[in-house]
């Protein structure tokens, strides 16, 4: 990277990974702010860590885990599990269609 | 008469009960010299009083509601009951509520019910204590000044020009007019601490897994914590005493024994040691700031704590890593809200979230994980080895909150690296998942408070509180109120 | 058509049958048919602040697994969220394994040789996704049940290389999965997936294609065989031209018997994946896994139990079958044949011949059980002439009665060969077992 900044065609890239709905203009000012960003964090390749481990989690726990058995007082009924959704229909969510028309 | 004019007012006929500590308020209503009802009705009237102007809350319960439940409190209070029993407090809208809505600060959940209680409320709910409201921050806990947030900006009550802080603004100013005995904030590089400097109160990021994050709505999940803010450091640990422990629904909730935080407390801190790191205080650091937190050095000193410089090198790494880490787990944890289930679409996201989601999307892609996000895991091995080195000599680092005093509205808003770097002295603390309370240390000549921090050792919770209440023991910065502000 | 070989990968995805959910406490329930989107909760619905807890069972049998395939279990393992977008994912993200798998390496023996496995690991499967129009709109319909329920992957490398030797591989895996008891594994209602990934190369050729295809919506071992041929002849096709089959997904479509595109609206797969930050790791002693591995034995027992009571067969016959696993698929497959059903054929004969015949390996079930129906008929002995041997032996050994009738019940094993004997080898061996006892009992 060497803090250069990203290519409009990178954003574009990384916009459509992360889900985010983003205008021309948008995208304009994102390749700044994601790339001072980016810039600025690329300072930690100063830091040497040649040979160290990763730290994913700070606990030091271990084999977290729940034994088989089913909570129906955590369990929604379908009222409640499609309360908070726009668009139902039957019992289901509904989302416009995923597979595109086939000939 | 204006909100804040008729707050003043209010405030000279009143008994500002909520000026007293949770203990002594828990001590009158067991002796029935006074009702929970009157300590609901008091907060209703201090918000209904200024918050028209200092948008602390995005929703506050229906005040006949909450007497109800003030009512009912004191008809059930017990010799038994918990100092919480009764007592109104409020929560950042980053958890999740069953009877008021929860937004996160974000137009994508404008409308979200949650069905379901985070433990956290359950936990305060079982003890009593009476949710009345939902505070401002900024969405989805992004920022450093709760101008992030799709509502109304709150406005520090010190100074209604300037930022309250963040991501927490809302549940620190909310505290700062003594609206309640105490709020629930969330930690997850300053969002806490930050805020209570801002706004000249007490607060507590605790350690890494200390409160159950189930229902919390994550930010970054190894960062993310749960903690209370109050007046004093006395009060945070009632609070931390009441919602600590493990929870079967959150698999990183640490099994460590909950201490009893509040006892214990002495004045005399002879035998202990705090280790103050030179970095922090050089170029950078306010002057009024840094003489303000030398000076509490002395106190320490003189409350019989030996102090010792030391050197913590890596702070200038600290916001690169997590301006790693946090960006990319927060690209992850808000991949859920797509307007299926619930809330709005991703288009309502506000820009700083966007660019935090195109960040950390960036760090995890394809060909950078090893550059970014990796080499951040790494970075973080070694912050926790240096913090050891360190706590493993001292039970606490003393050590500033913020670079400057409350900024004006607009500072931190369009400059990200200015965003970034307000948190440099706090991100660390979350890098290494170590607990940290950050206290009043003085006012600025504008009469501004500024804040310090103690950060102790994994699960030294009661180490801090015990350091902070003998400080404040001695002085009385956390009793000051914004009242005398002109505006 | 004869130059080219098919290179096969497959991957399977199990889901197991445990009473909750991979992270969460609901209901797991495999049932088609139900209402939608009545066995959810905060944490597979993907709301705010909910968190995954990992179950313990459903570890555990993956590993059991494992063991059972001759996988390397790992001492450390972890989740990992795997990111990409679609309706029925909640999260927007799978929580899966991504570099360190429960289990490493394994394979699965066939008559074409030895398929070995990649590595097995553990996820939560998505939701489900109906496509309908309304209101004049295409929209597609998503249904939560199956969010959240324990899935299990197992990928194998690329040593598959004819669709008989897929079929071989997948109904001893199958029989492997119901066998360690974690798993309906039916196909049907899509509890075992199955995806092959497709190449094509030249015979004698050594390195991999430089393409594969995979194949979705196979809900049979047959289908599984048919897709694979469907594709053989397709690359050929196209190779024949000189070109190269496009690197793609496809979908088998049962009315038209073929493969066709799938396009799919997926966005490009960059998943991202980095370590669950809501799991801490899992670490497994080596007694730990020694526990998981002596349950194993036990479930052979059960399987054993199992076929010897369906089929009638004895002790031996078990032993026999349970401890060769593709011996046991071909005798459950033979044995529920129509054929072998019309022709009255008994478990304990069909278990005899599978036992002790050397089968070509290239003879399909089929052809096994029209062999077994052929001997079967050739002599049929009566129950007078059958009864008639039996007499005539027990008078010349007299000894061997009276000792049986003292209680040496081994001695009915040298009765029974000598009336065998006596028939030459003909006749109801069922029979006449049952013949003597009832004469012995006399
Ligand atoms: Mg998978
Ligand atoms: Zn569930």
């Amino acid at each position: 990277m060497k803090g250069s900044l990203l290519s409009i065609d990178d954003i574009k890239k990384i916009a459509k990974l992360a889900n985010i709905p983003i205008s021309e203009k948008q995208s304009e000012e994102l390749i700044k702010q994601v790339g001072v960003t980016v810039a600025y964090v690329s300072k930690l390749q100063e830091l040497p860590t040649d040979g160290v481990i990763e730290t994913s989690q700070v606990t030091g726990l271990e084999n977290v885990m729940r034994e088989d058995v089913v909570d129906e007082s955590r369990m929604f009924s379908q009222v409640e599990a499609l309360k908070n959704a726009t668009h139902t229909h039957n019992g289901f969510f509904v989302v416009d269609a995923v597979l595109e028309a086939s000939e | 008469m204006d909100s804040l004019s008729s707050m003043l007012y209010w405030r000279q006929v009143n008994k500002n009960l909520l000026d007293l500590s949770i203990l002594e308020l828990a001590k009158r209503l067991q002796d029935k010299s006074i009702t929970s009802v009157e300590l609901v009705d008091e907060s209703y009237e201090r918000m209904e009083a200024s918050e028209s102007v200092i948008h602390a809350a995005i929703t506050i319960r229906d005040k006949k509601e909450a007497l109800a439940l003030a009512k009912k409190a004191d008809e059930t209070r017990t010799a038994h009951s918990s100092p919480l029993h009764g007592m109104p407090y409020v929560v950042k809208d980053g958890y999740v509520t069953k009877d008021l809505r929860t937004t996160a600060a974000s137009k994508v959940l404008d409308t979200f019910m949650s069905p379901y209680n985070a433990t956290v409320i359950e936990k305060l709910e079982a003890k009593g204590a009476i949710l009345i409201g939902k505070m401002n921050m900024d969405a989805w806990g992004h920022g450093a000044s709760t101008e992030n947030t799709d509502y109304p900006v709150t406005k520090n009550p010190w100074d209604i020009t300037r930022s309250a802080g963040g991501s927490g603004g809302g549940p620190a100013a909310a505290i700062a007019l003594r609206y309640v005995p105490f709020a629930i904030g969330e930690d997850t590089g300053g969002s806490i601490r930050l805020p209570a400097a801002w706004c000249g109160i007490t607060s507590l990021k605790v350690t890494y897994g200390r409160v159950s994050r189930y229902g919390a709505i994550a930010y970054a999940s190894s960062l993310d914590t749960v903690g209370p803010t109050a007046k004093t450091a006395e009060d945070c640990a009632v609070v931390l005493e009441a919602i600590a422990g493990v929870d079967p629904k959150d698999a990183t909730s640490s099994p460590h024994a909950v201490d009893d935080y509040a006892n214990g407390m002495t004045k005399s801190l002879t035998g202990k040691r705090i280790a103050f790191p030179t970095e922090y205080y050089k170029e950078g650091l306010d002057t009024e700031i840094k003489a303000a937190i030398f000076k509490a050095r002395e106190q320490f000193v003189s409350l019989g704590a030996v102090v010792e410089d030391v050197s913590m090198p890596l702070l200038e790494f600290g916001v690169p890593v997590y301006y790693i880490l946090a960006p990319s787990e927060t690209s992850s944890n808000l991949g859920r809200y797509d307007g299926v289930r619930y809330g709005n679409g991703r288009e309502l996201f506000t820009k700083e979230t966007s660019r935090r989601v195109m960040t950390g999307t960036y760090a995890l892609s394809s060909g950078y994980y090893d550059a970014y996000y990796k080499k951040a895991q790494k970075a973080r091995t070694v912050f926790i080895k240096n913090y050891a080195s360190i706590l493993s000599k001292y039970d606490a680092i003393l050590a500033p909150v913020t670079t400057v005093p409350a900024t004006k509205f607009g500072a931190l808003l369009e400059d990200p690296v200015a965003n970034m770097m307000m948190d440099v002295y706090n991100v660390t603390v979350n890098i290494v998942g170590v607990p940290s309370l950050a206290l009043p240390c003085g006012f600025t000549k504008d009469g501004l408070p500024m804040g310090m921090q103690l950060i102790g050792n994994m699960h030294g919770e009661k180490t801090l509180i015990s350091l902070g209440s003998a400080y404040q023991s001695a002085t009385d910065w956390h009793t000051k109120t914004p009242q005398g502000v002109t505006i | 058509m004869n130059e080219y070989e098919l290179v096969i990968g497959m991957e399977i995805h199990v889901e197991l049958k445990t009473k909750s959910g991979m992270f969460c406490a609901c209901k797991n329930d495999q049932s088609l048919d139900k209402k939608p989107n009545i066995y959810t909760c905060p944490v597979c619905l993907g709301l705010p602040g909910a968190l995954p807890v990992p179950n313990k069972t459903a570890i555990d049998w993956t590993i059991m697994l494992g063991l059972a395939l001759g996988s390397e279990i790992a001492e450390v393992s972890k989740f990992d969220r795997k990111h990409y977008f679609y309706p029925d994912l909640p999260k927007g993200y799978q929580i899966s394994q991504y570099d360190m798998p429960l289990c490493v390496g394994g394979f699965v023996d066939t008559s074409f040789g030895k398929v070995r496995l990649h590595r097995i690991h553990l996820e939560e499967d998505t939701g489900t996704l109906k496509h309908t129009l309304l209101d004049g709109k295409r929209v597609s319909l998503v249904d939560f049940n199956r969010s959240g329920t324990p899935l299990v992957e197992i990928v194998t490398e690329p040593d598959i290389h004819s669709s008989e030797q897929a079929k071989e591989f997948l109904k001893t895996l199958h029989q492997i999965v119901r066998f360690v008891g974690i798993s309906d594994a039916d196909m049907e209602k899509g509890s075992m997936r199955l995806e092959p990934n497709i190449s094509v190369r030249r015979k004698g050729a050594t390195e991999m294609p430089k393409y594969k295809v995979e194949v979705k919506n196979i809900n049979s071992f047959k289908f599984a065989a048919a897709a694979i041929e469907y594709e053989f002849n397709r690359h050929v096709a196209i190779l024949e031209k000189g070109e190269i089959p496009v690197q793609e997904t496809r979908g088998w479509n049962e009315d038209k018997n073929a493969t066709v595109s799938q396009r799919v609206k997926e966005g490009a797969a960059d998943y991202r994946y980095f370590p669950e930050p809501d799991i801490p790791p899992l670490r497994f002693t080596k007694e730990y896994i020694e526990t998981l591995r002596a349950a194993l034995p036990k479930l052979a027992d059960e399987v054993k139990s199992d076929v010897m009571s369906a089929h009638g067969l004895n002790e031996y016959q078990g032993k026999m079958l349970v401890e060769n696993t593709i011996k046991l698929t071909k005798f459950q497959t033979i044995v529920s044949l129509p054929s072998i059903q019309r022709a009255n054929v008994s478990g304990p004969t069909i278990a005899n011949w599978i036992i002790n015949k050397d089968i070509d390996p290239s003879s399909s079930e089929n052809q096994i059980a029209d062999q077994i129906i052929a001997s079967q008929t050739i002599v049929v002995v009566s129950d007078d002439d059958l009864m008639k041997a039996i007499v005539e032996v027990m008078e010349a050994n007299p000894k061997a009665v009276a000792d049986f009738k003292a209680g040496k019940e081994p001695v009915k094993m040298f009765l029974f060969g000598n009336v065998i004997r006596e028939l030459k080898g003909k006749g109801d061996k069922e029979r006449v077992v049952a013949l003597l006892e009832e004469k012995l009992a006399a």
